[in-house]
């Protein structure tokens, strides 16, 4: 093979040609540019708490320097744009997912334990023992509002006692005139009233119409006690709940007792084993796999999909391939006319987008209104419930996914079968030999061999069938008993999908562990079809 | 043309015709009852294929006009179908032109020089082909999320995201355009770098007029399959507006409220063009399928 300068490393000398000087360091630019951006974003990911990615884009950078700086890596510089692409948006995201299904990650233990912890720190609750009742008087100026003491102290309790010393003994406030027009979140000082002001309260009515105005507002007593609506007619002081101490834990004031964080299940806990969420992503092992394996209300319905996976795949190879390779045998055949039109007709499945011909097959298919049933109840009386029933529903599947695969089978199979040498049919013929014999002794032996690493292809390709599931049947109808989002008709894929993106939980750790058996397996395929296909590099 | 035939060949010969029609007629069915149906007045299946009612109230509205029906009331277009016909084409044609771009240089390099981890490289390649984006959704997700935060054209719900995320999926391509160059002779380039070309110029004035046929398949293929592309799109795009076609056209047939007229004029107009151009170009699209073992 020949090769070029580059990869023998020679030296190259400063270009003749100004222009490809220019373009030169134009592209040196290009490259420090892009490093610097990669190195801005290590860093941006490493101060929000990001190691993971910082780490990634680290290394994409590392990498976009050594190649491009190094003479001798010339020729990894033509293959790097692509090399990374697949780094970042394929292999990456593979290890990722690995790394999620040791975890539980999930929509309950999503944000990070400093994360959680300031969200709770942030909560407040009302100090039910000194609400105040309130009453809005318009005037001229704008509108005041009247407070007066409700609750009675009962005199338990530390932060009452606080509350209480906070008031000084005030039972009525007022606030100044002010617009209830005004945006959020606002801070109004109030004073001790020595009595109702002046004129007539406002309506409930009207009360009621300035509602979200009065939610954002905040009373602030002299001694700096804040007092938050608790009701139509109630405002009420609004208390940090929870109290940082120094070990760690987190008091709770309104509930009086110690929250603990548990770095074995991510979650503050109780004495009493109470998990208050939200919880944080923790390392939980092989748990998530454990629960495949051996929670029966996963196992269950995972075996049943594990199956339905293998066999539908299995089934659509063999559909399509018996129907492709008969065709193929058909428009092969020398003595047929008008064999162009009959190929180009045939592929019209494979030249519809599948998204729209899948959608076409589930409209068809309703079981009210789909002009299938429509034709059946005509001609025969019944009206199947394809999309109820799993068995109807599963073989739905298959017609549709038939209908959509068997050209290429046909484009492959009529590829393999011109590519047999004509004489040997010629002999078969004057031997004596019928199309069975041509079949099972020339063609079939002939291009199994080639056809096997794609039938392998093809069966990974349908083993990971999600846009089919999702389209047509969204995996219903669904397994009885599963604690999981399970159909009867899901393909391992789509379950993986369901669980991540459509349980009310999002259990993104189960999913994980799913996803990566299934990687597990494809590997498997992709080996042996490499094997098989004895790619020459 | 074989020497021996059988007598029985005029038989065979229409028995093969006659079970070929019967077999298209029934494969074809479904693409000619959504036709018929985009068509027909209202949204329920019923009457013969020739519609008796004909009404372009569907078209009109898949087109985003508003229909005005003959008792009077205004029907407004349910979804915008060319706004996400038309971001899908946009998506389509940058993703496909980034994709070119990547793996005619990678298949260069691959094709012509010696260098260190080639073999393995090109293997991984394959193998990482066959591993679904479906499964690392979580992981994509999270990626784009995060990046979204410091790169803002790179977040969930845009369309930047979408087509970085397509640039995964070039080993196909590369071993497509690899094949083509190899089968180019080398002697050629070769003679221009003995009259003093340097590498980029036998590589841009030498090799790549020569592989345009290669280039456009790719390209078509890239395009086809950015157009048809569902899962990543799904998880990737939220708002209305923004969705691609192979998103936002399943939201016609919705469980409770199946448009099934509105549909069918839709599907009409998006598949239309993508159907035609395959079948325009169905014997470079084939090879290049045929050829990478993987279904589009």
């Amino acid at each position: 093979m020949y090769t070029t300068n580059a990869s023998r490393g020679l030296p190259r000398h400063r270009s003749r040609y100004p222009a490809e000087r220019y373009t030169r360091w134009a592209l040196r630019g290009l490259v420090a540019v892009l490093v610097l951006a990669l190195l801005w974003l290590v860093l941006a990911f490493h101060l929000h708490g990001q190691p993971i990615f910082a780490l990634l884009f680290l290394v994409l950078g590392a990498a976009l320097g050594i190649v491009f700086t190094r003479r001798r890596l010339m020729s990894h510089r033509y293959i790097f744009p692509a090399v990374a692409g697949m780094a970042l948006f394929v292999i990456f995201p593979l290890l990722y997912t690995i790394g999620i299904s040791f975890s539980n990650y999930s929509s309950s233990n999503l944000l990070s334990e400093e994360r959680v912890r300031a969200q709770l720190l942030s909560r407040t609750y009302q100090e039910e023992s000194a609400t105040f009742g309130f009453q809005l008087y318009s005037s001229d100026e704008g509108v005041r509002l009247y407070l007066e003491r409700e609750g009675a102290p009962t005199g338990a309790g530390e932060r009452e006692a606080e509350v209480e010393e906070a008031l000084e003994g005030v039972s009525r406030f007022t606030t100044g005139p002010m617009s209830l027009a005004q945006g959020e979140g606002r801070h109004v000082s109030i004073q001790p009233a020595p009595g109702e002001p002046a004129g007539e309260p406002m309506s409930l009515r009207e009360v009621i119409a300035s509602r979200a105005a009065l939610q954002n507002l905040v009373l602030v007593t002299p001694e700096g006690l804040e007092l938050r609506m608790a009701g139509l007619r109630h405002f009420a002081p609004m208390l940090d709940r929870f109290e940082a101490r120094d070990d760690g834990s987190l008091y709770d004031r309104r509930d009086d007792r110690l929250l603990i964080a548990d770095r074995e299940t991510g979650f503050f806990v109780t004495d009493e084993g109470e998990r208050i969420t939200p919880g944080w992503p923790v390392a939980v092992g092989l748990d998530n796999y454990a629960r495949i394996f051996l929670d029966p209300d996963i196992r269950g319905p995972f075996v049943q999909i594990f199956v339905w996976t293998f066999a539908f795949a299995g089934l659509t190879v063999l559909f399509t391939l018996m129907v492709g390779f008969v065709l193929a045998s058909l428009l092969q055949w020398d003595q047929l006319r008008g064999k162009a039109l009959y190929r180009t007709l045939l592929i019209l499945p494979y030249a519809v987008p599948a998204f729209i011909s899948i959608l076409i097959f589930k409209g068809m298919f309703n079981q009210h209104f789909g002009e299938i049933n429509l034709i059946l109840d005509a001609l025969f009386g019944i009206r199947p419930d394809w999309f109820t029933d799993p068995w109807l529903a599963r073989t739905m599947l298959l017609i549709v996914n038939t209908w959509l695969g068997y050209p290429y089978m046909l484009l492959l199979c009529m590829g393999l079968i011109q590519s047999i040498p004509r004489d040997l049919y010629e002999a078969s013929a004057v031997d004596g030999g019928g199309p069975l014999t041509n079949l099972f002794r020339i063609t079939l032996p002939l291009i199994i061999k080639p056809l096997t690493p794609l039938l392998i292809a093809c069966f990974a390709f349908n083993f990971n069938n999600f846009v089919l599931i999702a389209l047509l049947t969204g995996g219903n109808p669904d397994i009885l008993g599963a604690s999981t989002p399970a159909g009867t008709t899901d393909l391992l894929v789509s379950y993986t999908y369901r669980i991540a993106f459509q349980d009310a939980g999002q259990n993104f750790g189960l999913a994980a562990a799913i996803a990566t058996l299934i990687f597990v397996l494809v590997a498997g395929l992709a080996l042996l079809n490499l094997r098989l296909a004895k790619v020459r590099v | 043309m074989a020497m021996v035939q059988p007598r029985t060949l005029r038989w065979r010969k229409l028995a093969a015709h006659l079970s070929l029609c019967g077999f298209l007629v029934l494969i074809l069915f479904p693409l000619l009852l959504v036709i018929s149906i985009s068509f027909r007045e209202g949204n329920f299946a019923s009457g013969s294929l020739i519609p008796e009612n004909f009404s372009l109230e569907h078209w009109s509205l898949a087109l985003g006009i508003p229909w005005e029906r003959a008792d009077g009331s205004v029907v407004q277009p349910p979804f915008p179908v060319l706004l996400w016909l038309w971001n899908s084409i946009k998506v389509a044609l940058v993703s496909s032109l980034l994709i070119v771009l990547l793996s005619t240089t990678s298949a260069y390099a691959f094709a012509r020089m010696r260098f260190a981890g080639k073999g393995p490289i090109l293997k991984g390649m394959l193998i990482f082909q066959m591993f679904p984006a479906v499964l690392s959704l979580v992981a994509l997700y999270a990626l784009f999320d995060r990046l979204g935060q410091f790169v803002g054209w790179l977040g969930i719900n845009t369309h930047g995201a979408l087509i970085v995320a397509s640039l995964g999926a070039v080993a196909l391509h590369i071993w497509t355009i690899k094949g083509y160059f190899e089968s180019i002779d080398g002697s050629l380039e070769e003679a221009a770098m003995v009259d003093g070309a340097s590498t980029w110029q036998a590589f841009r004035y030498i090799l790549l007029p020569l592989s345009r046929p290669i280039l456009m398949v790719v390209f078509i293929l890239a395009f086809v399959m950015s157009i048809m592309e569902y899962p990543m799109a799904s998880v990737l795009l939220v708002d209305e507006h923004k969705l691609t076609l192979a998103v936002g056209a399943q939201q016609y047939l919705a469980d409770h409220n199946q448009r099934w007229g509105n549909f069918a004029a839709a599907a009409v107009l998006s598949g239309l063009p993508i159907t035609v151009a395959f079948l325009v170009c169905q014997r470079w699209i084939i090879g290049g399928l045929t050829a990478g073992g993987v279904k589009g």
